[in-house]
């Protein structure tokens, strides 16, 4: 693919960097509006696109490979050394064309090819021509070198996906679109190939767009984020300030919390603990295993954090951290508040009744001690 | 086992005929099985009905409206002799034809299935491997549905073999032209040869039970292998 430098009237200046210039309306032939579109999406590192089932993700995924064709719609990509339009009112360039890899949910491999020839079916026409070495470092990185021989029908679901990863990598894309590619699996299956999925955002610099209803999958790998619901872009961001957002829907609350990446800086051996350091404080969690000054990973769910006014000593919970109310929303039609809180440069969200906002008299600039009871290690 | 010198010669005819059509309607109806799995177009179900048509008419039916389309005054028979080629009628090349209409449906609808049953998945992922439209059809589409052209073949050869009342309404009984087996063994009944009769009919229940046994066997290996795809 030659960078296409046409400009379009549907492109919006100025054109940023490292996105994707996405526009794209979809009705259903009932007339109801399913996917209504118009907005940025990072084009650089892991971006998930996350919603529920229906929210419309998978048609925006495949609106954007060219598999679904929204009458009307734009798609652009920018990035630092090459653009192109891949659709405006002119232009709609097919599948084939368009330099993706695409992993479908479901096992997609040939069946009448084995994995080897699956792979051989993408180096035959991948858009550059597949070097050993690039060859040797994506069975590497995907761990499939025992199973090349293997026919679809002999392999399980992970390995299959395995396989379909390593194949779309092949095509050596500049963009990799991957639609729930762990969700036709179980749980154990899904914990087996998750690190398949981390090394390989490690090892190829290419961006990644993640569909996914699972927050525990968004947490683990992705940097940004796309929230949908109903179709429409309701939040967009780092993953960690949308996730501290108290103004989502509610269907998506029981998700709210914050995701903070630290360092391991210090073991306790005898009660088998390590401390992980965020930006202006730190918090125990059980030692699982890591190095010292290993970075990692984080999730604290809003229901996993309560407030007191005073610094309990009297309390089974280790990990108490003076914060700061800056915002509530106890806008809600049930009992329930959630309320951001600001700790140095980063923030947390609790979640308690509205009474118990009432009683502690919450509000904006109270200082209080904010009580992790669990703190979920996701990477 | 008797066969005479005429069983011998009907025999061959037989399987020159049913040869040919086969590998005609490999090539015609590839391509008519396909367009009917993808097409969206109100003429679907015409095309599909006339495909089928073969299935439930009386032979004879079609075989004389097939004798006077490619008469002298027929569409095809005018379209032949301005080609210089005469009429089709009573020569091979008019079995052939006809043939080929005849056993349509027995090839068409087993490629239609297999081609269906592949589903859109397969070549969604093609596309995103860069194979075009060409591409995708030959890399994907023929590989996935060969048991469905193992069948489409089987059934189609079978079928012209089986052949008689369109023959005898267009091919009639020129020896070496037009005669096959069916036509040969109804000879030797209408002139009282017994023996000659049992022989070529024999002949040909023995042929159809292994024709149908290699099919029922192709059938169960590949529903194995590959799961499904078969037709009905």
């Amino acid at each position: 693919m030659t960078a296409n430098t046409r400009a379009t009237h549907s492109i919006i200046e100025p054109n940023l960097p490292n996105t994707l210039q996405v526009n794209f309306t979809l009705t259903s032939s009932q007339q109801i509006t399913y996917l209504d579109i118009d907005t940025r999406i990072p084009a650089k590192g892991v971006t998930a696109i996350y919603g529920h089932s229906g929210s419309g993700k998978t048609s925006l995924l495949r609106c954007i490979a060219g598999l679904e064709k929204a009458p009307n719609g734009s798609l652009a990509i920018h990035k630092d050394d090459w653009q192109a339009t891949w659709q405006d009112s002119n232009i709609f360039l097919p599948v084939h064309k368009r330099p993706i890899g695409y992993v479908f949910q479901e096992a997609s491999l040939f069946a009448h090819l084995n994995a080897e020839k699956n792979l051989r079916y993408a180096i035959k026409r991948a858009d550059k021509k597949v070097t050993q070495e690039f060859y040797q470092r994506v069975i590497a990185v995907m761990g499939i070198n025992d199973i090349l021989e293997r026919y679809p029908n002999q392999l399980s679901g992970g390995e299959r996906q395995r396989i379909a990863i390593a194949r779309a990598l092949l095509i050596q894309p500049r963009l990799l679109l991957m639609d729930e590619p762990l969700a036709a699996l179980d749980h154990q299956r899904k914990q087996e190939i998750l690190p398949y999925l981390e090394k390989l955002q490690q090892s190829f610099d290419i961006p990644i767009l993640y569909v996914s209803h699972s927050m525990d999958e968004v947490a683990r790998l992705a940097d940004h984020i796309v929230v949908l619901d109903q179709g429409k872009v309701i939040a967009e961001g780092k993953l960690t300030d949308v996730f501290s957002r108290i103004d989502l829907p509610q269907r998506l609350e029981d998700e709210s919390g914050v995701i903070l990446t630290g360092k391991v800086v210090e073991k306790d051996s005898q009660w088998n603990l390590m401390r992980i350091a965020f930006a202006d404080h730190s918090i125990w969690i059980p030692d699982s295993g890591e190095t010292l000054e290993q970075t990692v990973r984080t999730r604290i769910l809003a229901k996993d954090v309560s407030l007191s006014l005073t610094q309990h000593e009297d309390t089974s919970i280790v990990n108490r951290l003076p914060v700061k109310v800056v915002a509530i929303n106890a806008d809600t039609d049930n009992a329930m508040a959630l309320v951001r809180l600001k700790m140095g440069g980063e923030f947390l969200v609790a979640k308690m009744t509205q009474k118990s906002v009432y009683h502690l008299n919450l509000s904006q600039g109270t200082i209080v001690w904010a009580q992790v009871k669990s703190v979920a290690l996701v990477r | 086992m008797i066969l005479s010198e005429a069983d011998i010669g009907a025999i061959g005819l037989t399987l020159r005929l049913a040869t040919t059509v086969t590998i005609l309607l490999l090539i015609i109806g590839t391509p008519i099985a396909w367009w009917l799995a993808r097409t969206q177009s109100w003429l679907k179900g015409p095309v599909a009905a006339v495909v089928a048509l073969p299935l439930v008419l009386p032979p004879t039916v079609l075989g004389f409206y097939l004798l006077i389309a490619m008469g002298p005054s027929g569409f095809i028979g005018e379209f032949t002799q301005s080609l210089g080629l005469g009429t089709l009628p009573f020569t091979f090349g008019g079995l052939v034809f006809a043939s080929v209409i005849y056993s349509m449906p027995f090839v068409v609808q087993p490629l239609h299935n297999a081609m269906v049953a592949i589903g859109n998945r397969p070549l969604e992922v093609a596309a995103t491997l860069r194979a075009g439209p060409i591409d995708r059809f030959f890399s994907v589409v023929l590989p996935l549905a060969k048991p469905g052209f193992i069948t489409a073949s089987i059934l189609g050869f079978a079928h012209t073999v089986g052949e008689f009342g369109v023959i005898l309404m267009i091919g009639g009984n020129i020896p070496d032209e037009t005669r096959v087996v069916s036509v040969q063994v109804y000879d030797h009944v209408e002139s009282l040869e017994y023996a000659q009769a049992h022989s070529l009919s024999a002949l040909l229940v023995i042929f159809s039970f292994f024709v149908l046994l290699a099919l029922y066997a192709s059938q169960r290996k590949s529903s194995l292998a590959i799961g499904g795809g078969m037709p009905r």
